[in-house]
């Protein structure tokens, strides 16, 4: 099979193991925080105090998706323009392999 | 072949969760959620770890020519993209990869300790992800016990001659599994039930910790491998220079 074959079979497999809680757990609150992580700790001990807080928090939830935006965006850009490269790279190197032969 | 035992294990997976407790939270541990004792031990356990580490990227970088650290930065843009990535799980929460299997795979666990601390440090410091007190038991976790867990699977996978593409899935996979496991013993070991010990926390943070991570660490295999088929068409060379390919 194709490369581009493969990798769409992999990206549909992705997309429905992700889409499937939103789907098979419609009323679930789909939280994450570590706050919440947090309250398990202070359920099963009540007396549990957090010794220490951040240094810094991000002041709204806006900008806390800004920065983790930012930190997809400087993985993906920096992937993108790898595989592009490298694809312009072997691709020039087949055409000069061939020339060499002509 | 390929194709329908991606299906079989997805449709697994997703029976599987169906049965699942919901309202489950994994992430790192917050900011201030160990005692100052156990996040004193994790830290000093994880300092020679990331000695080594940045010992073992100076060789990379100093022994390589420019093209293999190029992909050491993909491993580490590679870290950054998953990580930042909260995803939706069966349990009714969320949680994210850790991108780490791929770099694992590529140059070996030791590499892996410092580009998932900084990962670590960035998200502590900047997203109020994670915490500095915790650092020690975070990066213990993601950045030590993920890429070696990944690495032996990989190692032991080629051995026994599996087709690389599961060998890849797998090691992703389980490094990302073992990862949250490994949280899910650091916060039992912390928090011991009163009735039951260290094995009754074990067993309520398990469930919470690690299943919520399963079908992320399926998405996590499938996303490695996704890259990893890019980097065999386009970095031949490189893959043979680390003898990932002959």
């Amino acid at each position: 099979m194709s490369l581009a074959g493969k990798n769409l079979i992999i990206l549909a497999l992705i997309l429905i193991v992700t889409i499937t809680p939103l789907i098979i757990k419609p009323d679930a609150e789909f939280g994450g925080a570590d706050g919440a992580a947090g309250e398990l700790i202070t359920k099963m001990n009540p007396n549990y105090q957090s010794w220490f807080s951040h240094i810094w928090e991000p002041p709204s939830g806006e900008i806390e998706s800004l920065l983790f935006a930012l930190q997809a965006a400087l993985g993906a850009g920096f992937l993108g323009y790898y595989i592009g490269a490298k694809r312009t790279e072997t691709k020039y190197k087949e055409e000069m392999e061939q020339d060499e032969k002509c | 072949m390929g194709r329908k035992n991606y299906w079989l294990v997805s449709v697994g997976i997703v029976l599987v969760s169906l049965f699942l407790p919901e309202n489950a939270y994994a992430m790192h541990i917050a900011e201030g959620f160990l005692p100052a004792k156990w996040a004193g031990i994790w830290w000093v356990l994880m300092l020679p770890f990331l000695t080594l580490g940045i010992k073992h990227v100076k060789r990379v970088v100093d022994e390589h020519d420019p093209s293999i650290k190029m992909l050491l930065a993909l491993a580490g843009a590679f870290i950054f993209v998953l990580s930042s990535l909260k995803l939706p799980s069966v349990t009714g929460s969320t949680s994210h990869p850790t991108g780490i299997g791929l770099g694992a795979i590529l140059f070996g666990p030791w590499p892996m300790v410092v580009l998932g601390c900084i990962v670590l440090i960035f998200q502590a410091v900047l997203l109020a992800h994670g915490g500095l007190t915790t650092l020690g038991a975070n990066v213990f976790s993601m950045a030590i016990v993920g890429p070696f867990v990944a690495y032996g699977i990989y190692k032991l996978f080629r051995k026994l001659g599996a087709p690389l593409w599961l060998t890849v899935f797998l090691a992703a996979a389980l490094g990302n599994l073992l990862t949250y496991v490994m949280t899910a013993i650091q916060l039992s070991l912390a928090f011991p039930a009163e009735t039951g010990g260290f094995i009754a926390s074990l067993t309520k943070f398990m469930g919470v910790f690690a299943i919520t991570q399963v079908p992320l660490a399926i998405t996590e295999g499938l996303v490695t491998v996704l890259i990893f088929n890019l980097l065999r068409e386009y970095s031949k060379g490189e893959l043979k220079k680390l003898s990932i390919i002959s």
